[in-house]
């Protein structure tokens, strides 16, 4: 085999595993589905999960909502200012962070935190047989580890949007009004003005949907971990580049259908 | 009876089980030696339905169990207990909420009945007052034992034991022998018991099963093993290193 042909059959393999792998990971989306509607729900279990997801990754997202809303207004008024278009910095950060910064960077922040944790909780569960526990005491694991942290991820991360979009949008005020020295008025009302619900409703189904990918990523690489500790930090590795750039690329198409 | 037939499995090139036959006897304990790698586990995990054979048949009670889906192994599953290498306690839970997990999960029992047997069980393994605890605050032995109440929490018919002294010392090794020696007796078990601890096996075996090289070699009780004149039994019980199995 030349070196042409070995190449060709390398990118082959990779694309047919790749390929392989995006299918296993939607079959284990329909598996959680028929088990989500399966009753009894764990609720106990979900809750703990929202609050691991949702409450304890609150102030990671506040942080970063607040200082992104804060260097768009810095950003922004240099910009706007060769136009004499500073008012315009109040809703260029609230259209910035509703559309696009407060989802995107809300699920990047979840996916290093919770994701990966996801990750490292159910790699290190079949590594130490805890999942073939499960399944020799005839309860899924797919209901019982995986369904409430989809129902996580998918209910808490567009909340903790909501609270980045509002922290960005009181970043960029601060800034804006406090620092840069804009009108308050001008500020609030450039907001209400072009600024519409839609843009905000869009944003937290983009968000939504990125808590899906984030937690179906991160329960698929740990629920398949392979080998021990080194097993478990190669699926966490796997699992957070994987989330980011599957947030990335999705993000781009949604923007594009709902926009 | 349990009974294996002609199973075969592989992962890739490996073939670990070569058209292996045997019969668990119900009410004895069954050990299965062999080396490490020899397959042991794999043989549990066909027994209990974690793997599916390439060729052959697993029959428990007449029930072909390769043939049956996820809902009817369950069914089958929960005349089953299974302690596993090690301890596969769920480190989330407290010791108690272990114990109670198939009992919650299977069972209509109320709080505080289910509270009583999880007591009962933890004291058939010789633990008190250890419900509470997590198990990252117990010893390798307290975690085996724990792992034993919960695998008889339902007093299943089947307990099976994936090397069950393995990393222990040997005082606590032999405690843990003399209660599946005790569990058995009391609770009237199947027990199945994977090792390569021979001291261990004499002490809690009714019957032994030698498995080389994909097959099972020798199946007799621990005095007829003793009198073996497999090569491959004699060379794996005297622990020499000349002989027909090699070390690889």
């Amino acid at each position: 085999m030349n070196r042409a042909d070995s190449f060709l059959d390398q990118l082959g393999k990779t694309v047919m595993r790749n390929i392989e792998e995006m299918g296993k990971i939607v079959m284990l989306f329909f598996s959680t589905v028929s088990w989500m509607v399966r009753p009894p729900l764990k609720i106990r279990d979900i809750f703990k999960q929202m609050e691991f997801v949702g409450v304890k990754s609150i102030f990671v997202v506040v942080l970063t909502g607040g200082f992104t809303g804060m260097v768009m207004a810095l950003q922004g008024y240099h910009g706007f200012k060769m136009f004499s278009a500073e008012a315009l910095v109040g809703s260029t950060v609230a259209l910035g962070m509703t559309r696009e910064l407060g989802p995107v960077l809300t699920s990047l922040m979840v996916t290093a935190r919770a994701g990966s944790a996801m990750t490292a909780e159910l790699g290190t569960m079949r590594v130490t047989e805890q999942i073939d526990a499960l399944y020799v005491m005839a309860a899924n694991p797919i209901k019982h580890l995986i369904v409430p942290r989809i129902i996580a991820g998918v209910l808490m991360v567009p909340i903790l949007t909501i609270v980045a979009d509002f922290v960005g949008i009181l970043g960029g005020y601060f800034v804006g009004v406090e620092v840069l020295n804009i009108n308050p008025g001008v500020f609030v009302k450039n907001i209400y003005k072009y600024v519409e619900l839609d843009d905000i409703f869009n944003g937290l189904i983009k968000s939504a949907f990125f808590g899906l990918i984030l937690s179906l990523i991160g329960c698929y690489k740990g629920f398949n971990t392979e080998g021990g500790a080194e097993g478990v930090g190669k699926a966490i590795t796997e699992a957070v580049v994987l989330s980011s750039i599957s947030i990335l690329v999705s993000d781009y198409f949604l923007t594009a259908i709902m926009f | 009876m349990i009974k294996l037939v002609d199973l075969y499995k592989s992962f890739g090139d490996v073939h670990v089980l070569r058209g292996l036959n045997l019969e668990i006897e119900y009410g004895k304990t069954t050990s299965i030696i062999g080396r490490s790698g020899s397959g042991k586990s794999v043989l549990l995990k066909h027994i209990i339905g974690l793997l599916k054979p390439e060729r052959g048949h697993v029959f428990i009670d007449d029930v072909d169990v390769t043939k049956l889906d996820e809902k009817e192994m369950n069914e089958i599953r929960k005349r089953f207990g299974m302690l596993f290498q090690g301890s596969a306690l769920f480190d989330s839970m407290t010791v108690g909420e272990n114990v109670a997990f198939p009992l919650r999960e299977h069972s209509r029992l109320k709080e505080s009945e289910i509270k009583q047997i999880v007591i009962e069980r933890l004291r058939a393994v010789g633990l008190t007052g250890v419900e509470d605890k997590m198990p990252s605050e117990m010893s390798g032995g307290m975690k085996k034992r724990v792992g034993l109440a919960r695998a008889i929490a339902m007093l299943p018919e089947i307990v099976l034991f994936d090397e069950p002294t393995t990393g222990l010392d040997p005082i606590m090794a032999e405690a843990i022998n003399q209660l599946i020696v005790e569990t058995q007796k009391n609770f009237n078990l199947t027990c199945i018991v994977i090792s390569h601890d021979i001291h261990s096996i004499y002490t809690v075996s009714h019957k032994i099963a030698m498995l080389y090289d994909g097959v099972i070699v020798e199946y007799g009780t621990p005095d007829e093993l003793r009198a073996s004149t497999n090569p491959v039994t004699i060379q794996f019980l005297s622990g020499n290193i000349e002989g027909p199995i090699t070390i690889v």
